[in-house]
């Protein structure tokens, strides 16, 4: 097996430049196939019953009224399943467990939130499945519910799961609790660096649960066949993942479920998780025909994941030299019904911007009444860097220094010890502060009621399996089969430009294509900003073995020894030490006789990618403050980012500002309301307020590249990073302009002006 | 499965056949931006639906001595299009502009807006304001009432089965008039009003207030009309002071309560900055007519 | 149920359907007609995936029934390009990077369109409140703003 190519300094002819996206002539036209679009004939509708209550037990259900409905033809419940043991895997940057993902997919004993899925009916139309979940009979016994973090760890709070027992706490607990899991991380010894701090701060920050917003619903369309084959077509991030996941929780072999991604209309992390797709198959096995399930928006909101609400209690102690000696946190995250919320990757990346020699985080995962929170853009760690970089703010603030030199002073880089485990490898930290602290934008004049607030965010990034197959074409041109889904961001551009810069060929000759199942081998999730960074490495290595394979047909082809052969601007070439001459041979030329020297060619790439660049960003933002209102405006705003290597950098310019907006949305007035009986009250666009283009000026980039040693182009990815600044950005500010420091969010007008009666009212 | 009829009648009276021979049952539909998605939300089904915008009289934008005559089924896009119109009560435009996206507006009417009755409809207050008048037509024949009559409370209008808002009548404007709704919302576009303010008013030739009515939205069960607040720009300039006495008495009329959208706080805090604020707007633009 | 039968005009050519009375018009285009380009992203005009045009009026698809087409004329994404040539919108659309995921992107395309007839010569404010109905969770808008611009400034010939 190949090793994995590393970095390597060279001229490039088509990285870095801004060709058309090959997705895009479908997408402006509509050509383009999404979850909703695809339809077999025969097939029916599947819909869902949802729980009306937050929590309740289950006792009993009655579908015979429904199955005697004309046009109904499959009803599936909890019996209809088998449970599962507890058994762990991995999905995304969070963690599942099949106990809980069967009874996410259905309630089993108790229904555990608003939208709970308690029995899915197939039928002829729309109109008689939504007529036959009418009819559907539940008999409920009302719990109370819990709906809010710290509620929820009260020692008298309603319990979601009675054989809960907290895990990472020795010795066991007694009794079962909300708490599902503590995890701590430690470095040095913080009582220490406490005691040599000069000034210590100490904050508590509350954030709500935000919903990944992606415009397309969770759409599927299933079909069983007698002999106990599936075919699954779904918008998802990872066809593999909801592959392995329908075959276990439907008890089936891998082999008999094929699975083609389609189009995916955004998912931001909300797109890791099966939801309707093991249901359609189970509808299609029972009913013998094709069954399509497309989920709503107010089914989007109820029942598919927000990203969790977190509490997180911060203090922080530095000289009055500006060096920080010893930090802490302690984050407690809502999973929703179901353990595994974002909190062990949100308490990793706390501190990691810093070089803090005493640190310790602890984390809280912790279940309430709110669907399963699932992964959303750099899981949990905007709530974490919500709270550190506004205590980092104020810190500055309070010691007399700039908020830019202060992190600088303090910034991590390469060797730094991470309280979670490694040392950080070469990473661009500084070189992204430097950029923001040099830009314009960093020293523009303010007006009155406006403020600038800085803040900054690391990201990991990840690898993992990763597969891809690249096919010489008989006239030369390449059609490449990637396995790791292209959630939007432009991956698919980006390996084809990858693939065309190693062949040496004009980019458009390479066809990019996402394989379904049974075409590559498996592929982990995009998720962690793996795609391009992934994605390209093994686009890289396939593409080189394709050129072993080109060079030594033209050894043969030229009757020299394969040394002899370079391969250079997408041609067979003499080697530079001119021993042998020969006229090149092009890579058409060698396709074209590729029959009659071996038989077609390929590349062919099977790796577990390791390497991953962590990325750093660094936001400013100016806001304006309507003081008789409490009203927010964006004015500005500037985010740096060391990305390693812009393959496409129109598609990073593209991540970096959609991940801001999204930010800007989660601080200013996302939020998830429930009202006293635990329902959601705003699962609708109208009232769940998702940014539109008149709230927000221009979202202006500045792309800092401080190459990965592990990726032959340098890529770290991009995706996520640029979403965790913004909170502490705002946050900070709104404290600029006004004075006062917000630490609950959103940062709605309602907020704010309570926040500047407390001031005016000599509060703190 | 609940059958549901649409019809698409010619004439008022054969609109007025149809609502109310299906009784309580039938739902008129105009532009259908409220209807639609209460149908498919479940809160209600219809038996029958009677599509007015197939009548002349409910569509029509007319301009007389005696002032305006707004088909009740005109878009809002073709009466934010009415140049004249627009001159001539640019409050009400502010409203109608608030309500939904382009594409609602589109479709979405004055007369649904007014008749879908939520206490929040932008639309309401500045209409209102302007002492509109809602004409109907109804089996019991035709009657005229003031727009603030038409909603009772959340969801619930004081129309008869079988009645229609035909259109919506606006005064002759004096000179040095000039109106302004303000709303306010979290986002710039596509929210629901957490406060709502009208403020119609006409100057003499000094500048002075002669006339003037005030309105809000969103705090309270139905639009308000609020003398007091028009009393505290009569007779003044709108000075500071004058604006002070407007948003208390704004305040003082408001009885919002907790939802979703808003706190009962926080409507009371700003529903006086709205007003005043709109009254500022609704000065200058008399000023200008001067 | 008895179903309506419709005649309209989709994209210019004549169509004929048959809807039930509470069937939308986005459920026409897409079900009855396979249009699928029209997208739905919420079913309550929140959104703007599934904007078209009727009569000339730019609409969400979603709050139009079907029946109520009877002997109008609706374009939509499909019929956007003539022949080959992709419309000046969808041209700049692609060399702006003003699209990811793609879903938003048939609606944008046809209200951005509606917005430069409207106003040829817009300012950043009148095109970030014209596409206000339009939902986008990808891009930020910023990308999306600059093509309209630019295709604006093509398409008063100062490209």
């Amino acid at each position: 097996m190949s090793t994995q190519p590393r970095y390597q300094e060279r001229e490039l002819k088509v990285v870095g430049t801004r060709p058309l996206r090959p997705d895009g002539v479908d997408k402006v036209t509509g050509r383009a196939r999404y979850g909703a679009d695809i339809s077999l004939p025969g097939q029916l509708i599947g819909k869902v019953l949802r729980s009306p209550h937050a929590h309740a037990r289950i006792k009993s259900i009655d579908t015979s009224l429904a199955a005697a409905l004309p046009g109904v033809k499959a009803i599936v419940t909890r019996d209809d399943f088998a449970d599962m043991p507890e058994e762990y895997a991995a999905a995304g940057e969070l963690t599942i467990n099949f106990r809980d993902v069967t009874r996410n997919m259905m309630a089993r004993e108790k229904v555990l939130y608003d939208g709970h899925p308690l029995a899915a009916v197939a039928a002829t139309s729309e109109s008689i499945a939504r007529e036959a979940l009418k009819l559907i009979r539940v008999e409920y016994e009302i719990l109370p519910h819990v709906i809010d973090v710290i509620a929820a760890m009260q020692p008298d709070a309603p319990l979601l799961h009675e054989e809960q027992y907290t895990v990472g706490v020795n010795p066991r607990p007694a009794r079962p609790s909300n708490l599902a899991k503590r995890l701590e991380f430690k470095l040095g010894d913080v009582e220490a660096g406490f005691s040599r701090a000069e000034l210590i701060i100490e904050r508590e920050f509350n954030t709500k649960p935000v919903h990944q917003g992606y415009i397309e619903p969770q759409a599927c369309l299933a079909s069983y066949t007698e002999d106990g084959q599936a075919e699954l077509w779904t918008s998802t991030q990872g066809h593999f993942v909801f592959r392995a996941q329908c075959a276990k929780l439907l008890q089936m072999e891998i082999s008999k479920i094929r699975v083609t991604p389609t189009e995916i209309g955004g998912g931001f992390g909300g797109k890791n998780n099966i939801y309707n797709e093991p249901l359609a198959i189970a509808l299609s096995k029972k009913s013998h025909r094709p069954v399509k399930m497309v989920m709503t928006r107010e089914e989007v909101f109820r029942a598919t994941g927000p990203t969790s609400g977190g509490n997180v209690k911060v203090k922080l102690g530095a000289t009055r030299a500006g060096r920080i000696t010893a930090a802490t946190a302690e984050l407690s995250f809502q999973a929703g019904a179901f353990p595994g919320s974002s909190v062990a990757p949100a308490s990793m990346c706390a501190f990691t911007r810093y070089d803090i020699p005493n640190v310790r985080v602890v984390g809280h995962d912790v279940t309430v009444n709110r669907p399963k929170v699932a992964a959303y853009r750099a899981p949990g760690a905007p709530i974490a860097a919500f709270a550190v970089e506004s205590v980092i703010d104020e810190m500055a603030k309070k010691l007399g220094i700039d908020p830019i030199e202060f992190r600088l002073r303090n910034a991590a880089k390469e060797g730094t010890q991470t309280y979670y485990g490694p040392k950080l490898g070469a990473i661009g930290y500084i070189q992204t502060l430097e950029a923001a602290r040099a830009h314009p934008h960093y020293s523009a004049p303010l007006g009155p009621d406006q403020g600038r607030g800085v803040a900054t965010g690391f990201w990991f990034n990840i690898g993992n399996e990763t597969t891809a197959a690249l096919n010489i074409n008989e006239d030369g041109t390449v059609a490449l089969m990637m396995g790791t889904i292209d959630v939007a961001g432009g991956s698919r551009a980006a390996m084809a430009m990858m693939v065309a810069e190693e062949l040496g060929i004009p980019v458009d000759r390479v066809r990019p294509h996402i394989g379904d199942t049974s075409s590559l081998g498996f592929n982990f999730i995009t998720a962690g900003s793996r795609g391009t960074f992934a994605g390209g490495m093994a686009c890289v290595v396939a593409a080189r073995e394709a050129i072993e394979k080109l060079r030594s047909r033209a050894a043969g082809i030229r009757d020299v020894p394969l040394e002899a052969v370079v391969w250079k601007d997408g041609h067979a070439c003499p080697a530079e030490d001119g021993a042998r001459q020969f006229a090149p041979l092009s890579l058409a030329d060698i396709a074209r006789l590729a029959g009659k020297t071996g038989g077609p060619i390929s590349g062919h790439a099977e790796l577990n990618v390791q390497g991953a660049g962590p990325g750093f960003g660094a936001h400013i933002v100016d806001v304006e403050v309507d003081r008789q209102t409490g009203s927010i405006k964006i004015l500005r705003y500037t985010a740096v980012q060391d990305v390693g290597r812009a393959i496409h950098p129109a598609y990073v310019e593209g991540q970096l500002q959609g991940g801001v907006v999204q930010g800007i949305g989660w601080a200013l007035n996302e939020e998830y309301v429930y009202d006293a009986d635990g329902i959601l009250a705003n699962p609708g666009f109208l009232d769940y307020r998702v940014p539109v283009a008149s709230d927000l000026p221009f979202i202006d980039t500045f792309i800092v590249e401080v190459p990965n040693p592990n990726h032959p182009y340098g890529v770290r990815g991009c995706g996520e990073v640029p979403i965790i600044a913004p909170l502490a950005a705002i946050a900070n500010a709104v404290e600029n302009a006004l004075g006062i420091r917000f630490c609950d969010l959103p940062l709605s007008p309602p907020k704010v002006l309570q926040g500047m009666d407390e001031a005016a009212a000599g509060g703190d | 499965m609940s059958e549901m009829r649409y019809e698409a009648p010619k004439t008022l009276a054969a609109a007025v056949a149809l609502l109310s021979g299906a009784g309580g049952s039938a739902r008129i539909l105009a532009g259908g931006t409220d209807l639609l998605i209460q149908m498919r939300a479940g809160r209600i089904e219809p038996t029958l639906l009677v599509d007015i915008k197939g009548i002349a009289e409910v569509t029509s934008i007319v301009a007389d001595g005696d002032g305006y005559r707004l088909g009740a089924a005109v878009t809002l896009m073709q009466l934010t299009e009415h140049e004249a119109f627009a001159r001539e009560w640019p409050g009400l435009i502010d409203g109608v502009k608030f309500i939904g996206s382009i594409q609602v507006k589109g479709r979405a009417t004055l007369g649904g807006n007014l008749c879908n009755a939520s206490p929040a409809a932008d639309g309401v207050p500045a209409l209102i304001a302007a002492d509109a008048v809602a004409s109907i037509i109804g089996p019991a024949g035709r009657r005229q009432v003031p727009v603030a009559e038409i909603a009772t409370g959340p969801g619930r209008n004081s129309l008869a089965i079988g009645e229609i808002v035909t259109a919506l009548l606006l005064p002759r404007r004096p000179a040095r008039s000039g109106d302004a709704y303000l709303r306010f919302t979290p986002r710039t576009e596509m929210d629901i009003a957490v406060v709502g303010a009208a403020v119609n008013l006409a100057l003499d030739e000094q500048g002075f207030c002669r006339q003037a009515r005030v309105a809000l939205g969103a705090v309270a069960s139905r639009a308000l009309l609020v003398p007091e607040a028009a009393a505290a720009l009569i007779g003044t300039r709108g000075d500071a002071a004058a604006l002070a006495h407007l948003a208390d008495a704004a305040r003082a009329a408001s009885r919002p309560i907790d939802d979703k959208r808003g706190t009962r706080q926080f409507r009371l805090r700003i529903v006086g900055v709205m007003a005043q604020r709109a009254a500022e707007i609704a000065l200058d633009r008399a000023r200008r007519k001067a | 149920m008895t179903k309506h039968h419709v005649s309209a005009t989709v994209n210019g050519d004549a169509v004929e359907f048959l809807c039930d009375s509470q069937e939308t018009l986005l459920e026409v285009l897409r079900d009855e007609l396979r249009l699928n380009g029209t997208k739905e992203g919420c079913g309550t005009g929140d959104c703007g995936a599934c904007s078209v045009m009727l009569d000339g009026r730019l609409v969400c698809s979603c709050l139009v029934l079907g029946v109520e087409a009877e002997g109008r004329s609706i374009e939509t994404i499909e019929g956007m390009a003539v022949g080959r040539e992709l419309h000046v919108l969808q041209r700049k659309f692609l060399e702006h990077a003003a699209l990811q995921c793609g879903i938003c992107t048939p609606g944008i395309l046809i209200a951005a369109r509606a917005l430069l007839e409207r106003k040829p010569d817009p300012t950043e404010a009148e095109v970030r409140c014209g596409l206000a109905g339009n939902l986008c969770r990808c891009t930020g808008y910023h990308k999306i703003v600059e093509a309209v611009l630019d295709a604006a400034r093509e398409m008063r010939g100062q490209g």
